[in-house]
């Protein structure tokens, strides 16, 4: 056979899974960049991208437009970060711990009208083959990029010039490493911060409809698994930096990748652990990148998680 | 979280009173809106509030056999529980219960084969020390990070947890897998001095009673030892305790590692009192209502135990709610999320509820 790759197979496939998985975790880690940089962590964005999967399928089911699933997931995400937001403007509220509810939350809400969701097909977003100078199907099926990773790429890169150069990035860089010096200049933190909460939580919306609407593809109560919780550690090891996110969710999309790509070429042994791989791979880099005295470098200074 | 102290504190007998009364009446106020805003969202499902609590009642209090449901899913549930309250009187958020419990079943499992031929009297304790020694290696690991390398035990105790239930699936599914076992893979099934029997009189597993008896060792070593003291400042102010000369790296080592010990409890239990062998079952989410009733119950390690009585009792309705009400079965979770959320809100509410003022 001439389209038989052999074990070239599984990097080629490694390359395509990490285009195709990083998506989500790109879309999330920028969201969870933003709200970190204002000084509080949103750990319910795990919550917040099956509900933005859920709200995404139904809204694309029941319309017929993709991009309409897009649109309603980002709301939905944005009004999740919203009462994020408000609860942790409350005095004594723990972010960190309302995350956790929020997930909770989050899931138990994208279930429960998820149900009837789970059998009716909803329309793919689409896709760009960047892989039509090839002959070859695997080089074709792996560089068919879909519309919302451009965007996602895009995203970073525009966030990290409105942070690095425009007033709102200012502002919200002052409120993310002083609250003190952001009341003394005038600004409301607790306001900010919920914006900057509900931004986040619109992005997560956006990678959660990108789940059910290109890859996988389809709703079910396991399409997320953890994705959302890896990229908000993920944005540590970014060091709160955009641009670095994308690179980041590449590598974890490719890690992600390895278990189906090698399942694809024959390799059964130990299928279950290569599920592990992105979970161990997070863990590791986050043992590597944070440190018990020192101040991570581009920490925002408000930020419980590094306090 | 310095509530236990602020009663101590009352000035008068009376005033005295109402300051205990505090810790133990904003939770109970938090649990009822809670409940009232999950009646509102019943409300907009068109379904009636009432006959929800109707169907709880009856699923899990209202009857002997309800009671034995409720009582045998409390034990898990205790233990999942003092996994986050212990590292919590340190200031530790530990989310991964559910991975500890999920690995000391898996560990049980595993020794049904060795122990195939042993007496009771030896298998029983070995396999239970087993599982603890695994769920404790595994939250002491997320302890460990936190003290060594500085990494957040939320994210890292949960990433765990994914690895625990991933390792799961591969070690029942392939090395620890029973030929037999063919519609669910699952480890040999436990040989029959190795099952873990029901209390005398009751159709409950003893791990209920270990599961009381751990929430009163666990009680006695926060309030009433030095260790338990030494851990209440540390968690008050990491820094004063260092300037102390308090072994706070040990401290964290040792809360984490045997709050980890008791959810592999569970887990053991699971496997040698309920399914008889370890499989997927162990996922049951015992962990993450464990987060929702430690934080309940305010990281008290006796409160624990009223509170995930409670929470068991949801458990066991849900099914009935699910048929009679035509809910779908993420009604429980939804409900959980909520009353998780309006607990966390109400810690605003110390110090400033108008009843509890103590002028002067």
């Amino acid at each position: 056979m001439e389209n038989d790759l052999g074990l070239w197979a599984v990097p080629l496939a490694v390359i395509g899974g990490a285009i195709r998985v990083s998506t989500p975790i790109l879309f999330v880690s920028l969201g969870e960049t933003l709200t970190e940089r204002s000084g509080r962590i949103n750990l319910g964005l795990e919550g917040t991208l099956v509900l933005g999967a859920m709200t995404g399928y139904a809204t694309a089911v029941m319309t017929g437009s993709p991009w309409a699933g897009v649109l309603v997931a980002a709301l939905a995400g944005a009004m999740f970060g919203l009462v994020h937001g408000l609860i942790c403007s409350m005095s004594r509220v723990n972010d960190i711990a309302i995350g956790i509810a929020m997930m909770l939350l989050g899931s138990g809400l994208a279930f429960y009208f998820g149900k009837p969701f789970i059998q009716p097909a909803a329309p793919d977003l689409p896709a760009i083959p960047l892989g039509g100078w090839s002959s070859l199907p695997q080089v074709q099926a792996a560089l068919t990029v879909n519309v919302l990773f451009v965007i996602g790429i895009a995203a970073a890169l525009a966030l990290a010039w409105a942070l690095r150069s425009t007033r709102p990035g200012l502002i919200l860089r002052v409120v993310g490493d002083s609250t003190d010096a952001a009341r003394a200049m005038g600004l409301n933190p607790a306001l900010i911060r919920t914006a900057a909460t509900a931004l986040g939580g619109a992005f997560a919306g956006v990678g959660g409809a990108y789940l059910s609407l290109y890859y996988p593809g389809s709703w079910n109560e396991g399409i997320s698994s953890g994705q959302g919780l890896m990229a908000v550690a993920l944005v540590i090891f970014a060091r709160w930096s955009p641009v670095n996110c994308l690179w980041a969710a590449l590598l974890f999309g490719g890690a992600g990748a390895l278990g189906p790509a090698l399942q694809s070429v024959g390799v059964t042994q130990g299928y279950y652990l290569f599920y592990a791989a992105p979970y161990v791979l997070t863990l590791g880099v986050l043992i590597a990148t944070s440190s018990p005295s020192r101040a991570l470098s581009g920490a925002p200074g408000e930020l419980s998680i590094t306090k | 979280m310095a509530v236990a102290e602020q009663g101590m504190q009352g000035a008068g007998g009376g005033l005295a009173l109402l300051r205990r009364a505090e810790p133990v009446a904003i939770p109970v106020l938090a649990l009822m809106a809670g409940l009232g805003v999950f009646g509102l969202f019943l409300l907009t499902q068109g379904r009636s509030p009432l006959a929800f609590m109707t169907y709880v009642w009856q699923g899990g209090f209202g009857s002997a056999f309800s009671w034995q449901n409720t009582l045998s899913r409390t034990a898990p549930l205790l233990m999942a529980a003092l996994c986050v309250a212990l590292p919590a009187r340190l200031g530790l958020v530990v989310i991964g219960g559910e991975g500890a419990i999920v690995l000391g079943g898996v560990a049980a499992g595993a020794l049904a084969l060795p122990l195939a031929t042993a007496p009771g009297a030896i298998g029983v304790p070995l396999m239970a020390l087993a599982a603890m020694a695994v769920g404790g290696l595994w939250i002491g690991a997320a302890g460990a990070l936190r003290h060594y390398r500085g990494v957040n035990e939320t994210i890292s105790s949960l990433l765990l947890s994914y690895i625990a239930i991933a390792l799961m699936n591969h070690l029942v599914e392939g090395p620890l897998r029973d030929p037999a076992s063919l519609n669910k893979p699952s480890t040999a099934p436990l040989a029959e001095p190795l099952r873990v029997g029901d209390l005398p009189g009751l159709s409950v597993h003893w791990g209920l009673a270990l599961g009381i008896l751990a929430c009163l060792l666990a009680w006695v070593l926060i309030e009433r030892t030095t260790w338990g003291f030494a851990a209440r400042i540390a968690g008050g102010n990491v820094r004063a305790a260092q300037v102390q000369g308090l072994p706070v790296g040990k401290l964290i080592l040792g809360f984490s590692a045997l709050g980890g010990a008791f959810a592999g409890l569970a887990g053991y239990f699971e496997v040698a009192a309920v399914h008889g062998s370890a499989n997927a079952s162990l996922a049951a989410g015992y962990g993450y209502t464990g987060i929702l009733i430690a934080f309940l119950a305010r990281h008290n390690a006796l409160a624990i135990i009223p509170v995930a009585i409670l929470l068991a009792g949801f458990d066991a309705s849900s099914g009935l709610v699910q048929r009679r009400m035509d809910l779908p079965d993420a009604t429980m979770q939804v409900l959980q999320g909520i009353v998780f959320m309006a607990i966390l809100m109400s810690d605003a509410a110390y110090g400033r509820l108008p009843f509890f003022k103590t002028k002067g």
